[in-house]
């Protein structure tokens, strides 16, 4: 547990250097939402390849690490409702608010950016209050 | 050359979650979740990751090519708008209840089972419907700024 924060912030390091090869590089902001946002609505026809490139090292990558430690588990829910309303939720969120945690959160935050930084604020709200009320008050996360 | 960086950044980005941690729901959650066990890592990743880009944006705004003779980035809307409001307190909800953000939800298909999957398909009908909800939103309050 103690060393949790050691590897976070290790893990932290590779992601900005994901960030700024893509923007030092390519010219272009790393934003999850973005990438796969503007391949599904089709406003990122013109960069359709690079796109699905960033993608493809996304999920092709991780699990060549997987075998590193002894156990990867996401924890993640087995309640259908709850991830079909999360997907859904975060899907038109970061769509509306052009913008996730890596977008608005690490390369708008290191600009300096007041949307960037505006945005963090919300999300870490809206996903502070959903927690407090899903599990404090409803108990059903 | 480009979509090799592109894969590059991506791969970096998805192996620096995984190190991180943050494919874990439970810690990610565990940030969140002021009133419950609180856990402070998901502080330490955005701050190696806000540390790079620090260093790396003054950097960038000199140049008027990447290093590879692209463009780069046009400059962003300055406006904090209604939209950028909502949609992240949306986002949030999102992220709080599942403990998945778009780039771990992404980077642990491989191997976080049928739920990830599920998230993920539920994301990408949520990216597909987003820009009819914002015509939506621009119709009931049209404001003259938004873009």
């Amino acid at each position: 547990m103690e060393q949790d924060w050691i590897w976070g912030l290790v893990g932290g390091l590779m992601i900005g250097a994901g960030a700024a090869v893509y923007l030092l590089i390519n010219g272009r902001i790393m934003g999850a939402s973005g990438i796969l946002g503007g391949l599904i609505d089709g406003s990122g026809r013109d960069s359709t390849s690079e796109r699905v490139a960033f993608l493809g090292g996304l999920v092709a990558i991780p699990p060549l690490i997987v075998p590193l430690y002894q156990v990867v588990d996401t924890q993640v829910s087995s309640n259908i409702a709850v991830l079909v309303i999360a997907g859904l939720l975060v899907g038109i969120g970061t769509r509306i608010a052009n913008g996730c945690t890596s977008g608005h959160g690490v390369c708008g935050i290191s600009r300096f950016s007041l949307r960037g930084i505006t945005a963090t604020a919300f999300y870490l709200l809206g996903g502070g209050l959903a927690l407090a009320i899903g599990r404090h008050v409803l108990g059903v996360i | 050359m480009r979509n090799f960086f592109a894969f590059l950044s991506g791969g970096l980005f998805g192996a620096g979650l995984l190190v991180a941690g943050m494919v874990d729901t439970k810690k990610v959650q565990g940030w969140l979740d002021v009133f419950g066990a609180w856990d402070p890592t998901l502080a330490f990743v955005l701050a190696g990751a806000v540390g790079v880009m620090m260093v790396v944006w003054p950097f960038a705004n000199r140049r008027e090519r990447t290093l590879i003779g692209l463009p780069m980035p046009e400059k962003p809307p300055r406006l904090v708008d209604r939209n950028l409001v909502l949609g992240s307190l949306l986002f949030g909800a999102g992220w709080g209840i599942a403990g998945l953000c778009p780039g771990p939800a992404l980077g642990s298909l491989s191997f976080g089972g049928w739920q990830g999957w599920l998230f993920v398909i539920a994301m990408g009908m949520g990216m597909a419907v987003a820009p009819a909800i914002r015509a939506q939103l621009d119709r009931l309050d049209p404001a003259p700024e938004d873009g």
